[in-house]
């Protein structure tokens, strides 16, 4: 008898069927791409002032998007749609067939990065052509750019899947995941120029990862002059990177352990 | 050779008693019904077989492995099985080829996609939307995805729940057909008339016991039941409990040289018996 397929060729097959499924849901693609870009929109006509020599809060915005994007697309869409699939008895039928549940985590962490790659290109499209965002120059902030994308997909996926055995179905899912993405945007400087936050916000903010996210996407989008105003001076980048990657191992054991395959 | 064994199966979930301590022992290529009314135990047990739950006590072998602990062996003994529960309302956004396709690379050696979209009957829907699809033909993909992988042991939670009599009998005969390619079926049902129509053995439970195990025809003592002859006579109907019909309705014809008025000889149906098993279950 011939082998059953490897975990990795079945993640990269549920990713491919992810995609699929996003893509037909009209309302979902809408939302998920084009609402960053509509509050692009509004707070880059809104607020025109520079707040910093060369830089404008638009500029500063693009980044806090590009990040929230990741919280969006990973966290809030994964924590909110797993619990209607166990409504719909989705993962209970997959649950029947041999395919390793960590393909089925692989698959929506695929869908995340190429629904983050489209959205992060029409950003940067939009953000360049209307609200004088600079593109990266050096390679060096593009690799910077690259690896956020990737552990930011990663963490934020696992945290969005750990997060969805929190909410006891489908219904209330959405009540439960939304407030919590919109409180850490508000705290983490997405909205607001980060330093200006009072002290306890930044504080709490830092706890998480949205707030390095949005750090470390200035540090690829501003230029670097401006690190000198960020709350340590300084872009941290390599404590970014730690407590991602800190978020991202959390996230994938408190998937494992807590994931259902039905509501309660 | 058995593919299901199983002794004194338990499974509560709080103070409710789901199952109460069944045995089975289903062999290969039988087509094995359990009939009973909601809520006797019927989906828990299939459940616990198919991995999907673990039970509380007893001993269960499924193809070799007990499901609660099969550990390593989950892949493969996965791919030896089919499952199709009850209602799911998934994959909405699928084709239906795109569905049944993808389903098949699950597996280490699957079902010709398109033999077994024709095989269900949904080859005229290939290409539409599932979310598109009635009621009976969604049922008809949900068994498509759970033969897909070529099962040797397929399990059927109530299948036909909702169908129309046509759809049904459509359903009935892939089965049979099922059945006549080696596969081992255990299904699970509330309808009577599917237990009888498929199975080659019925286990009637109730209450979380099982009550009998027998083949359809001789279910409850059917076949040996004493047959129930009634007339009228001057004072009124009379009924006698037989054996042996025919020579009850000699010495009546005798006895009234000729018509016997209001004749009726009846064995007690299939439904009868059962009502009477699950009923006395409940006093």
């Amino acid at each position: 008898m011939s082998k059953v397929p490897s975990t990795l060729k079945l993640g990269l097959l549920r990713g491919q069927m992810e995609i699929i499924q996003f893509s037909r849901q009209k309302e979902a693609v809408v939302f998920t791409i084009f609402f960053p870009v509509i509050l692009l929109v509004i707070f880059g006509s809104v607020f025109k002032d520079t707040i910093a020599p060369g830089v404008t809060f638009s500029q500063y915005f693009v980044a806090g998007m590009i990040a929230s994007g990741l919280v969006n697309t990973g966290f809030q869409n994964i924590a909110i749609n797993i619990p209607l699939e166990r409504d719909m008895g989705a993962i209970k039928r997959l649950r029947g067939t041999p395919l390793p549940i960590t393909s089925y985590f692989i698959g929506k962490a695929i869908s995340v990065l190429v629904t983050m790659m489209v959205q992060v290109l029409i950003l940067l499209v939009i953000g360049a052509a209307f609200f004088g965002l600079n593109m990266p120059t050096e390679p060096s902030k593009w690799l910077t750019f690259t690896w956020l994308l990737v552990l930011g997909t990663a963490s934020s996926t696992a945290l969005g899947v750990a997060f969805s055995s929190v909410p006891k179905n489908g219904r209330g899912a959405a009540a439960i995941v939304s407030p919590v993405v919109i409180i850490l945007q508000f705290f983490s400087g997405v909205f607001f120029v980060f330093t200006q936050l009072p002290g306890w916000m930044q504080q709490f903010a830092a706890i998480f990862p949205l707030k390095w996210l949005t750090q470390g996407m200035r540090s690829v989008f501003l230029p670097d002059s401006f690190a000198a105003q960020e709350v340590a001076q300084s872009w941290e980048s390599g404590r970014t990177a730690l407590i991602l990657f800190v978020w991202l191992i959390a996230g994938l054991f408190l998937a494992v352990k807590t994931f259902r395959w039905e509501n309660k | 050779m058995k593919v299901i064994e199983v002794k004194g199966l338990t499974k509560s979930y709080g103070d409710f008693t789901a199952v109460a301590g069944i045995d089975l022992a289903i062999e290969a290529g039988e087509i094995f019904a359990l009939l009973g009314p909601n809520g006797a135990g019927k989906t828990t047990s299939v459940e616990i077989l198919a991995g999907f739950r673990e039970a509380d006590g007893g001993s269960i072998s499924v193809l070799g492995f007990n499901p609660a602990t099969k550990g390593d062996a989950g892949r493969s003994w996965r791919n030896r099985i089919g499952v199709v529960l009850q209602t799911a309302s998934d994959a909405g956004s699928f084709k239906v080829r795109e569905i049944v396709k993808h389903f098949s690379t699950f597996y280490a050696n699957p079902r010709d996609v398109d033999q077994v979209i024709e095989a269900v009957g949904l080859t005229a829907k290939r290409n539409s939307l599932v979310l598109e699809l009635s009621g009976g033909q969604r049922r008809r993909l949900d068994v498509a995805l759970g033969i897909i992988g070529n099962p040797e042991l397929l399990f059927l939670d109530e299948p036909t729940t909702g169908f129309d009599p046509e759809a049904r009998r459509a359903f009935w005969s892939l089965i049979r057909d099922l059945k006549a390619g080696g596969t081992t079926i255990l299904l699970t049902t509330h309808y009577l008339d599917e237990a009888e129509e498929l199975a080659d053995r019925v286990a009637v439970i109730n209450a979380g016991k099982i009550i009998e195990v027998s083949t359809p025809a001789i279910l409850g003592g059917r076949s040996t039941a004493k047959a129930t002859v009634s007339w009228m006579s001057p004072t009124g109907i009379q009924i006698e409990e037989s054996d042996n019909p025919t020579s009850v309705v000699a010495k009546l014809a005798a006895k009234f040289d000729g018509e016997i008025p209001e004749l009726t000889i009846t064995r007690p149906s299939l439904e009868d018996i059962y009502l009477k098993m699950i009923g006395g279950q409940d006093e």
